[in-house]
């Protein structure tokens, strides 16, 4: 199951949206090659006819109603922003660089 | 006795009668606090005149004879993972070093509408990502027992800040061991309650499916004075549950006649520290000796717990952390430096006529997120989301997080089967005791192989709490964990209080602290 | 599957329609649905997908998403979960969209339309799912001195979607626009959305292919996915335009299914055509997991059917009804079907009380739709009750009023708000006594000698001046009758 290489952990990286260093994407295959190889050790488990449990209770049919409450104020919603025009977020832009 | 030294349970009645003020409460743990943390590192942020003046407003209205809230003008220390519109949220990181909430946690907000006094935000492995709370962006928190050694985590600051007597009460949150094992390792009480009985919302999101808030206290009555307070259904959170919460302070002394005690044979295998063993199987003479009945059980499936936990909870991690991109809130890269660098990079892949490299190279906006995301995380939390996304992605979600939820299901039918034989199980909360700072930063896999017997309660969802059963010959603490069937927080308390009631390590005080009060 | 006789191809096209449903508030919080509003007015720490927030399902939306999906005749399962699609994106605040994978609250449906190449056959498109999930905010390019921003406003973030995905059952471009009108009219007589496209509350993808004949085998090009479709029109447009591009590739490179990987185009209305869309590789890679902050929800089969029970008569049943009942055409049963419910009451008010559904349709679809459309009225707004329509054909025919003077009645009856009697009264519209036409006729045959003698010498036309002159004298003479009683007259004078 794991062979994790170099290049795996490249993909990952872009995946994850992280700039990983050249020493830090050695270190990760290394590590990570070693967890996931830890992590084999579920293959012997038979799970035949198993249901996944994705949650610890499994609870059903929790709503709220359709109902209309306060927004944040705009600046308040905006006070986290890393840069802002007082309307909207800013990023740098979406399309074509 | 020093103010600081009482139990929260003596220093509610201590307040009510009139015989201290919140005042002089609040200003002996800022001052215990202003003694000990710049060596414990224990707070992450600490704002004694929002504190003072809230105590203040607490006496006025006691003397005033208006009606007060169950921890009225008792100091209550929060894990810095919990939302607070008063101040900064950081989870340790340097991701949300800057963000200021504009809400409140459920748990924090139930915790003001008490009355508590909120003291500050401990510290904790970013974004509860660890078990040393070496992790943390901002400092190193000690052992008070020994500091030259790790207090364990994530909830290390919650559980050093009880243990060293900076604050009788504190919350922290538990996703694979992280309020428990912190506790065992520092001497105290912690309860991780069962899933869905303490509201997550406004809990900062480490693996939203094992993530619970509880108590940390240095008895078990005080662990269910806070657990009271902080239980019971929120409507916003979809995953809490709508039963009701029993007074566990009220009923915790009467202890369990006929109790059944499991311990679980797969537990005592290599890898335990002999004195942790000869502490677990004489706190089981203790259950003994006060009427319960012993018997051997088996949770066959225990082998694959920590492989299954480092699936699912680097998984929802991995998921529950990429809104930090640096777009709306939390650390963003610099702009202008990331420009220029794509600027020159491109140049550079023109110059060769590098087609492929051209083709593959970041626009500004992905390398913003790789950036951001690079600077705002550390080490540990970039290991987990990488071993998440990759366990999600496509061709290996079946082999890894799906069989992993299979295996969660086989676990929690363990314990659905154990149940049935025995009223509470009885284990150790770690293999070894705390080990010293910077001894595991380079090997993962060790540290996640720590919390072997922690992680199934999360996984299965159970109620468990670690308490103090004993020490090293060096003075190093000891925990008892016992696990009870979902919703039994009362059964799990009342057993708890019956050991706490036959023994006296709870009283036990580390010496860097005892020494300063010897005489007062 | 009839085959589009003009091409050497067929067309082969599946649509993917998200529709926002018509909730007050968002789908996981408590912020307003309300379109237009300042940007990022409409948020809170749960939409901006904060730190420690937690999504909590609103009933509303599941309840008409469930209602639809049963007016779609899907399948409705048991038992359906929540999941997260993984990706980064400046309006998505989470990092990822909540939405439903593997276990869709609906399967396997479908809806009829006409066939545009035999109007009115019916012809069945198969639904394959329909899922709800939230949407995203909006990105708006921004340049300020020099540099090229994108602001992002979170406003629409968290609003409820139905993402309903047809079959690839779709053989032409005008196919495809009958099936998004006959979705549309579906959507709105079951009040589930306000199907806005301009205000995004309807929004269409879709996937097209070409089926044809390569050395007696039958081959397919790549599928694309075309985007940015702002109308039906457009989706017309965009669709013939990328079929016959893809014959002209095909024709050039002779690539297959399976050869190129499927392409994303932008449909640019100005141009006329589509374009290439920038997708990098790694983008489809959406890391679905089951979302732990949401729990599933299960809906029973009586559930179901209590549903279906109160979804009362839609359209397609509706058209069938009115064309039996009404001997409508199939025809005017679209025109009335298409306005709307409340255009359709009023229609059934109209042809019950004149009991004569035929003629009620004729003025429905002709006069009653020309002026709310002149007035830029709705159905509701006119006012003229169905009633007073029906005493108006009521009247005609009863012969109190000549056809030709119903259009006067009908308009003054609009303008002053007044019943047919009353506008009758007012135009001084009275029918003429028999006895009392023939003497007119009788006066002006005595008085134009030249026109009797044309009329006598052949040229019947001659005899239209003396319907005119009659007219000047009596209004409300049916220039009809003058005609034949003056040409009788003529000849035996
Ligand atoms: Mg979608
Ligand atoms: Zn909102």
């Amino acid at each position: 199951m794991t062979a994790l290489s170099r290049n795996d952990v490249e993909k990952v990286a872009l995946l994850a949206r992280l700039q990983l260093t050249d020493a830090e994407l050695d270190t990760m295959t290394a590590q990570l090659g070693q967890i996931l190889g830890y992590v084999d050790l579920l293959a012997e488990v038979d799970t035949t006819d198993v249901e996944p449990m994705a949650h610890a209770v499994e609870l059903c049919n929790v709503f709220a109603t359709d109902q209309v409450m306060p927004s944040l104020p705009r600046e308040r919603a905006l006070a986290n922003a890393p840069r802002d025009n007082g309307r909207g977020y800013l990023v740098p832009a979406v399309l074509g660089d | 006795m020093s103010l600081v030294e009482y139990s929260a349970h003596e220093l509610k009645q201590l307040l009510v009668s009139g015989e201290i003020t919140s005042i002089e409460l609040t200003q002996a743990l800022l001052d215990q606090i202003g003694t000990y943390d710049d060596h414990l590192g224990a707070f992450l942020h600490i704002d004694a005149e929002r504190a003072l003046a809230r105590a203040a407003d607490i006496d006025h209205r006691r003397q005033a004879g208006k009606p007060l809230g169950p921890l009225a003008g008792l100091p209550v220390a929060v894990k810095d993972v919990l939302c607070d519109q008063d101040g900064p949220t950081t989870c340790a990181s340097r991701m949300l070093q800057s963000f200021r909430p504009p809400y409140d946690a459920t748990v924090v907000a139930r915790l003001k509408a008490a009355d508590a006094v909120l003291i500050g935000r401990t510290n904790m492995d970013e974004f509860a990502m660890g078990g040393s709370t070496e992790n943390s962006a901002f400092q190193v928190t000690r052992n008070p027992w020994d500091p030259g050694r790790i207090p364990g985590g994530s909830s290390g600051g919650a559980a050093t800040c009880v243990a060293a007597r900076m604050a009788p009460l504190s919350i922290g949150t538990d996703t694979g061991g992280s309020i428990r094992q912190p506790a065992g390792l520092c001497g105290v009480v912690g309860m991780k309650p069962t899933y869905g009985r303490v509201s997550r919302y406004g809990l900062i999101a480490f693996a939203s499916s094992l993530d619970q808030v509880g108590p940390l206290a240095r008895t078990t009555r005080d662990a269910a004075l806070l657990l009271e307070t902080i239980a019971g259904h929120d409507p916003h959170d979809a995953t809490s549950l709508e039963v009701p919460v029993p007074a566990y302070s009220h009923s915790l002394e009467q202890p369990l006649a006929g109790l059944r005690l499991g311990i679980v044979r797969e537990h005592f295998a290599a890898g335990l520290d002999p004195s942790i063993e000869e502490a677990i199987r004489q706190a089981v003479e203790v259950y003994q000796s006060l009427g319960a009945t012993i018997q051997e059980i088996s949770l066959p499936h225990s082998k694959y717990a920590v492989a299954t936990y480092y699936v699912i909870a680097p998984s929802e991690a991995s998921s529950n952390l990429a809104r930090y991109d640096g777009v709306h809130y939390g650390h963003r890269t610099d702009e202008s430096q990331l420009q220029a660098e794509l600027n020159a990079r491109r140049q550079q892949l023109q110059a060769a006529g590098d087609e492929r490299g051209l083709d593959q190279l970041d626009n500004g906006l992905v390398r913003m997120y790789r950036l951001s995301r690079a600077e705002g995380f550390g080490p540990e939390v970039k290991r987990r989301i990488m071993l998440g996304t990759y366990a999600l992605s496509a061709g290996y979600y079946d082999a890894y997080y799906l069989k992993a939820l299979k295996v969660r299901r086989l676990i929690r039918q363990d314990f659905d089967a154990a149940f049935g034989q025995v009223d509470l199980i009885a284990s150790p909360v770690t293999p070894s005791v705390a080990y010293r700072l910077g001894e595991m930063v380079d090997d993962p896999l060790a540290m996640y192989l720590v919390d072997l017997y922690t992680v199934s309660a999360n996984l299965a969802g159970l109620p468990s709490i670690s308490l103090p059963c004993g020490f090293t010959r060096e003075w190093l603490p000891i925990g008892l964990q016992l696990q009870a069937p979902p919703l039994e927080e009362l059964r799990l308390l009342r057993g708890a209080h019956m050991y706490e009631q036959a023994t006296d390590w709870h009283k036990r005080q580390p010496a860097l602290v005892r020494q300063r009060h010897t005489g007062v | 599957m009839p085959e589009t006789s003009t091409h050497p191809y067929t067309t082969v096209i599946g649509l993917e329609v998200h529709v926002q449903l018509a909730t007050r508030s968002k789908l996981f919080c408590g912020c307003s649905t309300q379109f237009g509003a300042e940007p990022n007015t409409q948020t809170c720490p749960v939409c901006i997908g904060m730190p420690g927030t937690l999504p909590v399902l609103n009933r509303s939306a599941f309840a008409l998403a469930l209602k639809t999906a049963i007016a779609l005749n899907c399948h409705i399962p048991e038992f359906t979960k929540w999941d997260r699609k993984q990706y980064y994106y400046p309006d998505l605040p989470k990092g990822y969209q909540i939405s439903q994978y593997d276990l869709p609250m609906s399967v396997d449906g479908f809806l009829e339309i006409s066939d545009p190449l035999e109007p009115y056959a019916p012809l069945r498109i198969g639904i394959i799912r329909a899922h709800l999930e939230e949407d995203a905010g909006k990105s708006i390019h921004d340049e300020v001195a020099g540099r090229a921003d994108s602001e992002i406003d979170l406003n629409r973030t968290g609003t409820p979607l139905l993402e309903i995905v047809s079959e690839p059952d779709l053989r032409s471009p005008a196919a495809s626009r009958i099936f998004l009108q006959e979705l549309k009219l579906l959507l709105t007589y079951l009040g589930v959305s306000d199907c806005n496209m301009q205000e995004g509350s309807l929004r269409v993808d879709a996937n097209v292919n070409l089926h044809l004949e390569a050395n007696g085998q039958r081959v397919a090009t790549p599928i694309v996915e075309i985007k940015n479709m702002n109308s039906f029109r457009a989706v017309q447009r965009a669709l013939e335009y990328e079929a016959s591009r893809q014959y002209r590739v095909w024709q050039e490179t002779g690539q297959q299914l399976g050869q190129a990987s499927k392409q994303t185009r932008g449909w640019d209305e100005a141009a006329g055509l589509t374009r290439p869309q920038r997708s990098k590789e790694e983008s489809s890679d959406y890391r679905y997991l089951p979302d732990p902050d949401l729990v599933p929800i299960t809906t029973s089969p009586a559930q179901v059917e209590q549903i279906r029970q109160s979804l009362g008569e839609l359209p397609s049943a509706l058209r069938a009804r009115l064309v039996r009942e009404g001997n409508l055409s199939d025809y005017d049963a679209n025109v009335l079907i298409n306005q709307g419910q409340e255009l359709v009451d009023y229609y059934q008010a109209v042809a019950a009380k004149c009991n004569d559904p035929k003629t009620a349709a004729n003025w429905v679809t002709q006069e009653v739709l020309r002026e709310l459309k002149e007035r830029e009225m709705t159905i509701a707004q006119i006012p003229i009750p169905a009633e007073c329509l029906a005493d108006l054909i009521h009247a005609i025919q009863q012969g109190q009023l000549p056809g030709t003077r119903a259009r006067e009645v009908f308009t003054l009856m609009l303008n002053d708000q007044i019943t047919a009697a009353e506008a009758i009264g007012k135009l001084g519209i009275e029918q003429v006594d028999e006895s009392d036409l023939v003497a007119l006729c009788q006066e002006l045959i005595d008085a134009n000698p030249k026109i009797v003698a044309d009329v006598q010498g052949g040229k019947q036309q001659a005899i239209g001046a003396l319907i005119g002159q009659a007219k000047k004298k009596n209004p409300n003479v049916d220039p009809g009758r003058v005609r034949s009683i003056c040409l009788e007259l003529a000849m035996k004078s």
